[in-house]
């Protein structure tokens, strides 16, 4: 290695050293990788084995990357189904962390990590941070939620890692974020995009600039140009993508160069594929479709062949900043009915669990989301229907509450219920629209 | 004695509150007396009608949500004081009361006639009957409109 790689402005950290790697010795990397998480996976997942039983083949038939292409797909319903443990691949004695996310009703999906799977998790991280130019003497404020969520502790690690000053600050409390931000005088800021957009509309309101803000790195949303172009412009930054989900590794599975066209997959760890999510055929690099991914190196909970429902394509050219790991375009829309709010994954199906909970048969419902001030705002417009009508205030009002109350508990953020007249929501051949994205992304 | 009384759950926003009157109306009912109670969010109407089963079948039919209650109607002397001395004869004989408004009809310079929604109807019915509180039934209130 040349001098470059040396952990100081101007240089390469040697963390990153991966992100450079010649293909060939990437794909050698990657199949022996492959290879071993295969068998794991197969020895010690009861779920995959099955699977690949079903299919006939076995992990001696793994000899190529191509190869993959004959192993079974993971869903997101598999997390679910297999509540709590079921896909671990480590004994608890050996797992040293878990967290959780939402699923696509009123359980949560739970995922684990050994030693080595963190140690992963902050290199990706750390090679994600010095990707977005920030090294040791950078000041970071790390405004993602720490808690079951993956976000705060795997921006954390990494950006202690790196050797930069960490600001464990966590989400939410504008005005605290405000003033650390001036106060401490944080280099760069890790949250999500739209909360980055009500930080700085709430600054400006308060004649606060940010002098020495200079990175963003913003993610667990989809986002667009335009609100890329708004952050860059409003707060005097640069503002990076990143890539990642709680199935794979958390944040750290992909992350925008400096030249900010496509986001690099940490390839050596995460293996990509595209697929047509209606036949689940691999698709070529360049084609759009959606993106399935293969953790090569976990051992808590291998993931063969997730399909992330996230539409993206690879693309093939390789990036002007030398590193060698593939990008992935922008990801504008998924192939499910998932929402993003806020960085929470919230599906249709958690809010119909909620209302039906509460009022035993299942009302026409929609679901409206509108971005105030740059914050995504989530309403459930529910139709009164004669079982639940009362002609007392109170009582209607008491059951608003409880509307809320139980979708706040599934989906864990906090929404507002309307009560609306029956037959107002719209119905296309007598099946309602259930969601109505008024956030123009 | 108790008198039915339809209630309707409107949105706020404009025509919302014409739509059920004019269902009434095109229907041929007449409405007796109403109220109306509004949130930031929503507002019930409640109507009294001499014909609430049609009225009911009727506001259905147009998509309304409809909810059927029992409320007294009593004659109250229209002089300073006389709700209070009412409103006492509730407290005494431990009816609570959910909300009331007074009825369009009325003996002008005798009585006002209120209506009132109270927590349990059959129960408050024998209390204020037995405390002597004058309850005005369907057929007298429906006559003087």
């Amino acid at each position: 290695m040349s001098s470059q790689w040396n952990d100081a402005p101007g240089g390469f950290h040697p963390a990153s050293a991966p992100d450079f790697l010649p293909r060939r010795e990437l794909a050698r990397l990657q199949l022996g990788r492959l290879r071993s998480v295969v068998e794991r996976a197969h020895a010690r997942v009861e779920l995959f084995r099955r699977r690949m039983e079903e299919r006939g083949v076995t992990p001696a038939d793994v000899r190529s990357l191509e190869d993959l292409g004959r192993l079974p797909f993971t869903v997101k319903t598999d997390l679910r189904d297999t509540y709590p443990f079921g896909l671990f691949a480590s004994p608890m004695e050996q797992i040293v962390r878990l967290h959780a996310s939402s699923g696509t009703t009123g359980k949560p999906i739970v995922v684990a990590y050994t030693e080595a799977d963190l140690r992963v998790w902050t290199s990706v991280m750390v090679r994600t941070f010095a990707a977005c130019g920030l090294h040791r003497g950078d000041v970071i404020q790390n405004a993602y939620g720490y808690g079951l969520f993956t976000g705060g502790l795997g921006a954390h690690y990494g950006a202690e890692a790196l050797g930069a000053t960490v600001i464990p600050i966590s989400g939410g409390n504008t005005e605290r974020q405000l003033m650390v931000l001036q106060d401490f005088g944080a280099t760069a800021i890790c949250c999500t995009p739209s909360y980055m957009i009500h930080l700085v509309e709430r600054a400006r309101e308060a004649g606060i600039s940010f002098e020495r803000l200079k990175v963003g790195v913003f993610g667990a949303e989809p986002w667009t140009e335009e609100m890329r172009r708004h952050i860059e412009a409003a707060a005097g930054i640069r503002a990076h993508d990143v890539y990642g989900l709680s199935e794979i590794i958390g944040p750290g599975v992909g992350i925008e160069c400096e030249r900010r066209d496509g986001l690099h997959l940490f390839e050596d760890h995460f293996y990509p594929e595209i697929i047509d999510p209606e036949t689940g055929e691999v698709l070529p690099d360049g084609a759009e479709g959606e993106l399935v991914l293969t953790t090569l190196s976990k051992e808590a909970m291998p993931m063969i062949r997730y399909r992330t429902r996230d539409i993206t394509s690879i693309v093939p050219e390789p990036c002007a900043c030398g590193r060698t790991l593939r990008r992935i375009r922008r990801i504008g829309r998924r192939s499910d009915d998932m929402l993003i709010i806020r960085g929470v994954n919230v599906f249709p199906s958690q809010v119909e669990a909620a209302l039906l909970a509460v009022e035993g048969t299942l009302p026409h419902y929609q679901i409206v989301l509108a971005r105030v001030q740059g914050l995504d705002e989530m309403e459930v417009q529910v139709e009164v229907t004669p079982e639940v009508f009362s002609d007392v205030i109170g009582a209607l009002e008491a059951l608003r509450r409880r509307l809320e109350a139980a979708i706040d508990h599934v989906v864990g953020i906090r929404v507002k219920v309307t009560l609306v007249a029956p037959r107002t929501l719209a119905r296309s051949e007598g099946k309602a629209k259930r969601v109505l994205d008024r956030r123009n992304m | 004695m108790k008198i039915r009384q339809l209630s309707v759950f409107l949105e706020n926003r404009p025509g919302q509150l014409r739509f059920p009157c004019k269902a009434l109306g095109d229907a041929g009912i007449d409405i007796v007396t109403m109220s109306l109670a509004d949130t930031a969010q929503f507002g019930i109407l409640r109507l009294v009608v001499k014909e609430w089963e049609r009225a009911k079948s009727v506001l259905e039919a147009a998509g309304v949500v409809v909810n059927v209650t029992e409320v007294l109607a009593v004659d109250v002397p229209d002089r300073p004081g006389g709700l209070a001395a009412v409103l006492e004869a509730f407290e005494q004989a431990g009816v609570g009361v959910e909300y009331m408004y007074p009825s369009a009809s009325r003996e002008r310079g005798r009585h006002a006639t209120l209506l009132f929604r109270l927590e349990d109807p059959d129960r408050a019915e024998k209390l204020l009957e037995a405390a002597g509180v004058k309850l005005v039934g369907p057929a007298e209130l429906f006559a003087r409109s």
